[in-house]
């Protein structure tokens, strides 16, 4: 009996008109796509894209060289070299991240003591030659000098959660 | 202006008028397997909740345009090993039978190219030999999966023939005619005259073996891109692989407009028979209303779409089960139904085979 009813439901499409009907339904459902240049989806405070050097409101740079983040950094994509300015204190002559090897853990921000190095909203970048995904310290200050109002509205609705 | 243009034509020697007919059917052919193209990433889209392409003009709607220029800037590549004569013509072997089965589908009443008296033996021996052109093509590409790919179409092919040919008997059993148009006659009457109610077994056989005869999902296994890459269009490239992609494409088309022929009555309107006179004789509802080609494309739009509905649908069938449901399902039904239908002429059971 049991095989029976079996056959006649393969026989019926049974199976084959219920996968008919799910695809029907999703066919006819509203569709969630994001139309991606033109919306662009919420983004958390925390996401981390691209690196930043952020610096004082009185522009000096945060950065002390305590190389902590090289040190955290799992990829091991910072490179810190050092030496001591001429009002004493330490500050980095160089201070490269490689992109490609990056993983976006965001450990270095974790590590820093002095909230330098931060890893921004950006994400919509590329590079065109061999060598441009070496972000030196140079370009690292640009960008935090750039989005310096953005970073630090980031930092402040996190702040109560750190 | 119509007159006028009925006069001129008719004026001409036969080769033009010919000539003129066949470009009547192709040029709207090619659009409707452009726009197939685009409704069937549209469709599969939504089956997957997405939007599917919307980018290249007006709602997406330049997309095939768009895709055909792309295809035909790129460089048609000649494997090294190749059978350079072979490899070429094969794409032609394709798509030839493909547009020629379309000389004898009559799109209205007395609309078809060649009113041919054979004609479902024709239709018969053009949609079989289109696997000699995926065989070719298959073999000359010196290629191991495309070899393999169009040793599992030809033997899908071969099988599925059968079942399709005994389901076509079914129906000319019951029309009692080869002639196409003559098909659609005996079928005149109401919705109930159709062979979709009596040939109710064959009629799914048909469809079933068509999608398997077109290598479409879920019978694709000739392309398997999972298994063998593309199957036999693997080393094709730009226009060569462009025309086995209007072949495909063109046979879906020429699946659906016979199953909508053989079952579903072509040109002919569902109301027939069931309103009253007086609504077919309304000025712009009845001529909607009564028969034409708008019927005959309709049905054969809803085939296309359960094309695509399926592709979205289910899954590919194992090879093992092709062959199973191919000669183990579809062809002992077929051969019953045929003796049930046998029985039903013989013994002159109504309204259908009185």
């Amino acid at each position: 009996m049991k095989a029976l009813r079996r056959y006649l439901k393969s026989f019926l499409f049974f199976e084959l008109l219920l996968g008919l009907r799910l695809t029907g339904r999703y066919l006819l459902s509203r569709k969630f796509t994001v139309q991606y240049p033109d919306e662009k989806t919420p983004m958390s405070p925390r996401f981390r894209g691209l690196h930043a050097l952020r610096r004082y409101p009185n522009g000096e740079e945060r950065c002390i060289a305590c190389k902590l983040c090289e040190a955290v950094c799992p990829a091991l994509a910072i490179t810190i070299e050092s030496e001591e300015r001429a009002d004493g204190t330490r500050r980095t002559t160089r201070y490269d991240i490689d992109l490609f090897k990056c993983i976006f853990c965001g450990f270095c921000e974790e590590a820093c003591p002095v909230d330098s190095i931060v890893e921004t909203h950006i994400f919509e970048y590329h590079f065109e030659n061999r060598g441009e995904q070496i972000m030196t310290k140079d370009k690292l200050l640009a960008i935090g000098d750039r989005f310096e109002k953005e970073i630090a509205e980031a930092r402040a609705v996190d702040a109560p959660y750190r | 202006m119509f007159d006028w243009m009925m006069n001129l034509y008719s004026s001409l020697p036969t080769v033009m008028q010919i000539l003129i007919g066949i470009q009547l059917i192709v040029i709207p052919l090619m659009l409707a397997v452009a726009y197939t193209t685009f409704a069937e990433r549209k469709v599969i889209g939504y089956a997957h909740v997405r939007v599917g392409p919307n980018r290249v003009g007006p709602r997406g709607w330049l997309q095939p345009i768009a895709d055909a220029l792309k295809l035909l800037t790129k460089e048609v590549i000649l494997p090294t090993n190749a059978n350079r004569f072979l490899f070429l013509s094969a794409p032609v072997l394709t798509i030839a039978p493909a547009l020629a089965a379309w000389a004898v589908i009559p799109f209205f009443e007395g609309g078809a190219l060649a009113d041919v008296n054979a004609g479902l033996l024709y239709l018969l021996a053009l949609t079989s030999l289109g696997v000699y052109g995926i065989i070719i093509a298959g073999w000359a590409s010196n290629s191991k999966y495309a070899l393999l790919g169009s040793l599992r179409s030809a033997a899908q092919l071969v099988s599925y023939e059968i079942a399709m040919g005994f389901a076509l008997v079914g129906v000319l059993m019951a029309a009692g005619t080869l002639n196409v148009g003559g098909i659609v006659e005996a079928q005149s009457g109401s919705i109930y005259h159709w062979f979709l109610l009596p040939l109710l077994p064959l009629f799914f056989v048909y469809f079933i073996s068509g999608i398997a005869e077109t290598n479409r999902a879920p019978f694709d296994v000739a392309e398997g891109e999972s298994e063998i890459v593309a199957g036999f269009h693997v080393e094709y490239s730009g226009m060569a692989f462009a025309v086995f992609f209007l072949a495909e494409y063109a046979n879906m088309i020429l699946i659906s407009a016979l199953v909508a022929i053989l079952f579903l009555g072509g040109w002919l309107s569902p109301f027939q028979g069931i309103l009253p006179q007086a609504a077919f004789d309304l000025p712009v509802i009845g001529a909607l209303l009564g028969h034409g080609i708008h019927w005959f494309l309709f049905k054969t739009a809803v085939f296309l779409f359960a094309f695509l509905w399926f592709r979205a649908t289910f899954p590919r069938y194992r090879y093992d089960q092709i062959m199973r449901l191919g000669w183990k399902v579809l062809i002992p039904v077929t051969i019953l139904w045929l003796f049930v239908e046998g029985v039903l002429v013989a013994f002159n059971v109504g309204p259908w085979f009185a």
